[in-house]
């Protein structure tokens, strides 16, 4: 068995728990999946086997990448990422979404949708100062720091910068839906990364 | 069809009554107490809806004593029993937050005739 797959986002959309209640989701394709190969400690150092998920079209894969995926025998794939095994499996191995069921909490990783360069308002959620009334402070930073002591900005200042376009993790996510004829999770609340975007599934690390 | 269409299609419900704001329902509201469930009634007019596919909702106001009362019901929720027409209103706005301002007589909605 495998601990995650690789999935696209869908979208959001939202569905009814059985008591009434509104349960905003996260609709994932996710799998299947296939095993290319196996990482283990004795030649690697870690336990991990690699899967490749969506489907690339031969003529747009070199003759190494082709070799390598023609060790699982089931064509050539877009995306390679490894997970952690959990028991056996073997290349070739195919995964889909019904390692998950209903109630599973989930951690999902993806790259965030980029934002640009943004200032701190946006990106650190600082309060900036007045708007009217002659204001001269709006959305500025305010002070970086002290004078003489330490006479440097300390590490990590929270300033401009680009915002978004990296990995992020979303952890704890409850698992709301499992269809594994239309491979389909829902997943509860948001997942980053836009839509159609590649997200990795791992079962939750605080579950 | 997307596959969040269709996803949303599955979850309508075909059972609701075509009505809009104006009209005077009655709503059967599931309630569970412990492992206990029951119906409760929801009567008044319905003086907004929103339509948006599995989101869709609207608002139904009665006078509750002296007070007004207003209740949000989803449209496509499964823990509503089911929605009586009692009668449709006459009005000429879709929304109808002009009741909110009136009292007795003056918040009476005229009947819709049908020929």
């Amino acid at each position: 068995m495998i601990n995650g797959l690789l999935g696209k986002k869908i979208g959001m959309s939202q569905t009814y728990a059985a008591d009434g209640r509104r349960i905003p989701v996260t609709v994932i394709e996710a799998g299947p999946c296939t095993v290319l190969q196996l990482k283990t400690v004795g030649t690697d150092g870690y336990d991990a086997a690699q899967l490749g998920f969506g489907v690339k079209s031969a003529h747009r894969v070199n003759k190494p990448e082709m070799g390598h995926f023609k060790k699982a025998g089931q064509g050539a794939f877009a995306f390679v990422r490894e997970f952690q095994t959990a028991g056996t499996c073997a290349v070739g191995d195919q995964f889909s979404c019904d390692i998950f069921k209903p109630g599973d909490r989930i951690d999902v990783t993806a790259t965030s949708k980029g934002k640009g360069f943004q200032g701190v308002i946006k990106r650190w959620g600082f309060s900036g100062g007045r708007a009217s009334h002659g204001s001269m402070f709006k959305r500025r930073t305010g002070s970086i720091g002290q004078s003489a002591t330490p006479a440097r900005v300390v590490k990590g200042k929270k300033m401009p910068g680009q915002m978004g376009n990296q990995r992020t993790t979303t952890q704890n996510l409850v698992v709301v839906d499992v269809r594994p004829e239309q491979n389909l999770i829902l997943v509860c609340g948001a997942v980053p990364g836009p839509k159609n975007g590649l997200v990795e599934i791992r079962k939750g690390i605080k579950a | 069809m997307n596959i969040i269409d269709r996803l949303e299609q599955e979850q309508l419900r075909k059972d609701v009554p075509h009505f809009k704001a104006g009209d005077t329902l009655k709503v059967h509201v599931k309630i569970t107490e412990g492992d206990k469930q029951r119906i409760q009634v929801f009567e008044g007019i319905c003086i907004k809806r929103v339509n948006s596919g599995l989101g869709s909702s609207y608002t139904v106001r009665k006078i509750s004593g002296t007070v007004g009362v207003e209740r949000i019901f989803p449209l496509h929720s499964p823990s509503i029993e089911r929605v009586d027409l009692v009668r449709v209103g006459k009005v000429r706005r879709a929304k109808l937050y002009y009741l909110r301002n009136l009292r007795g007589k003056a918040a009476r909605i005229a009947e819709k005739r049908t020929a």
